[in-house]
């Protein structure tokens, strides 16, 4: 058969709704797509740990620091079950790690902003967690058989992230004056990071459409934000706490809240690198392999040692 | 005060596991390989939920108090955890025998605590034993892993015995509160010297003989890592005083 055919065929399952299996056959660009895709996720899972991780030590209660450890520890099943799901459109994890020590490859932005104060792992939770479930959900219904399986054990452990974290807030806007100010500042500093989070306006975004045709994506990253900004809107109110947006108002006729420009000189000096703590988030990665390396070898000695062994006692 | 003893006998268990647990979570995002990052994680909250319900307990008996102010607003001199437990991390070879030294303790003497006449005691030993039993072979398995691989990693975990040995004496030498576990230390130590044995010979690793052996951690004197274990640990309650979080 022709490509042209199999391209049909391909896309003719994609509209029937039916998954995409990792020994089907599929286009190049569909299978590097998803792998930069699934990839970048992964690694954001990783990467995103270490803010979080940044005040597990430090958690002001056991309760809570019961919480965070079991949260940043979840981040890691991600990692290693979106790692799985990339591997099985052929790239190994060695090299995915590789392209993300090397630059090469990107993970999320928002993980390039600081951790200042506890009420940002609050923050974190709720705004952080809260817009990647935007994202995640829809990806539970994404072509890629293996990443939508991935996707629906991954969703229901950042809804209870994102509850977690609001929970977490609730506590400190009932708090003490010095409580409420710090829950207060953590939503001013987080709140456009996480919108950013959605990418380029749809008008910007390059490699959308094909996306949309595939089904890797289902819904275009103006909608996914819109859909945050009217969720979020609501429950601010509930923490009685503000948004740092005054363009932020309900709009009767569109049936969903107007809100402010993202600053986008910021979003795209973050993404090539210039964020608060780029260069920190890499190192530490990068650190961790390198002390690791040592380990990594010796287990895969002792191994050897025992098969040799192994084999000497059959023989 | 007759429960005084027993008192200070679970905030030195609570402190223990709490400051282990510390210890190891700060490895939580630095792992050398992720599925090891996830294990250690499970290791910490184990500990870390052992020390809440020894916390929980000895709260009860002192009435007017809870955990979080007997784990954030004691002092360095108050804390009674092992000096073991505080010990730096070094790297991933001195993590892992810190873990499996003190693993090893843990489950022989705890395999003791459940059938203490202390009902509360003995539930918390129960609990944390089956936790514990992972601990040692999820440990022992690395500590043999790491000495029997490379030249470097044997090397390193040579270092890492010549760091923590001398801390191992303070396990079986009670301090006066101890007397309420009732338990044998003597027989416990050479049950210990045994299974150790067994896994640095597996790992091909030598047992120190006849080290000067440091102490003090069980009465509150401690090396000077712990102040700064606990500026890191009590920093928000110090900072805000009476805040709920
Ligand atoms: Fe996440
Ligand atoms: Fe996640
Ligand atoms: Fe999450």
């Amino acid at each position: 058969m022709p490509v042209q055919d199999f391209e049909q065929l391909f896309q003719q399952k994609i509209d029937a709704e039916v998954k995409i299996e990792p020994k089907d056959w599929m286009p190049d660009a569909y299978r590097k797509t998803n792998i930069r895709q699934i990839s970048q996720h992964a690694h954001s899972e990783i990467v995103g740990m270490l803010p979080e991780g940044n005040w597990i030590t430090r958690a002001p209660s056991l309760k809570r620091k019961a919480i965070l450890l079991a949260k940043v520890q979840d981040e890691a099943g991600h990692g290693l079950y979106l790692y799985s799901a990339a591997e099985t459109l052929g790239m190994s994890r060695d090299e995915m790690i590789n392209d993300l020590h090397s630059g090469k490859a990107k993970y999320s932005s928002i993980f390039n902003y600081p951790t200042l104060t506890w009420a940002d792992i609050g923050a974190i939770g709720w705004l952080v967690d809260g817009a990647a479930i935007m994202n995640q959900v829809m990806l539970c219904r994404t072509s890629y058989g293996p990443y939508a399986r991935a996707m629906v054990r991954i969703c229901k452990e950042e809804s209870f992230h994102q509850r977690q974290g609001f929970e977490s807030l609730l506590v400190l806007s009932k708090g003490t004056p010095e409580q409420k100010a710090m829950c207060q500042d953590a939503i001013n500093r987080w709140w456009w990071p996480a919108l950013m989070m959605f990418g380029p306006k749809d008008s910007e975004s390059t490699n959308s459409d094909q996306s949309m045709k595939w089904k890797i994506k289902r819904k275009s990253n103006d909608e996914l934000r819109q859909n945050f900004v009217d969720m979020i809107a609501e429950q601010v109110k509930v923490l009685g706490m503000t948004l740092p947006d005054p363009a932020l108002k309900w709009n009767e006729e569109r049936k969903h809240y107007d809100f402010g420009e993202i600053n986008w000189e910021e979003f795209w000096n973050v993404v090539k690198g210039n964020g608060p703590c780029n260069k920190q988030r890499l190192e530490a990665r990068r650190k961790a392999h390198e002390n690791g390396r040592w380990v990594r070898e010796a287990a895969m000695a002792h191994a050897a040692k025992l098969a040799e062994r192994r084999k000497q006692e059959a023989a | 005060m007759p429960d005084q003893e027993k008192i200070n006998y679970l905030l030195h268990l609570a402190d223990t596991t709490l400051i282990l647990s510390h210890r190891n979570s700060e490895w939580c995002g630095h792992g050398p390989v992720l599925e090891q990052d996830i294990a250690l994680t499970n290791i910490a909250l184990d500990l870390l939920g052992q020390s809440r319900l020894f916390y929980q307990y000895a709260a009860e008996l002192m009435g007017n108090t809870d955990e979080d102010q007997l784990a954030y607003l004691r002092t360095e001199r108050e804390y009674k955890n092992l000096l073991l437990a505080e010990q730096p991390n070094g790297d991933w070879g001195q993590t892992i025998l810190r873990q499996y030294l003190y693993s090893q303790f843990q489950q022989l003497l705890f395999q003791q605590l459940v059938t203490h006449n202390d009902q509360q005691l003995c539930a918390i030993a129960t609990k944390s034993l089956k936790e514990t039993n992972y601990h040692v072979r999820w440990s022992s398995e690395w500590v043999i892993r790491l000495g029997d691989g490379t030249t470097e990693s044997r090397e390193r975990m040579l270092h890492a015995i010549d760091e923590l040995w001398p801390y191992t004496g303070e396990l079986f030498d009670p301090a006066a509160y101890e007397s309420v576990a009732d338990v044998d230390f003597t027989s416990l130590q050479q049950e210990w010297n045994k299974r150790v044995k067994l896994i640095f010979e597996e790992a091909t690793l030598p047992v120190p003989e006849k080290i000067f052996m440091q102490q003090g951690g069980k009465t509150g004197a401690h090396t000077e890592h712990l102040g700064y274990i606990l500026a890191d640990l009590q920093y928000l309650q110090r900072t805000y005083p009476n805040s709920i979080w």
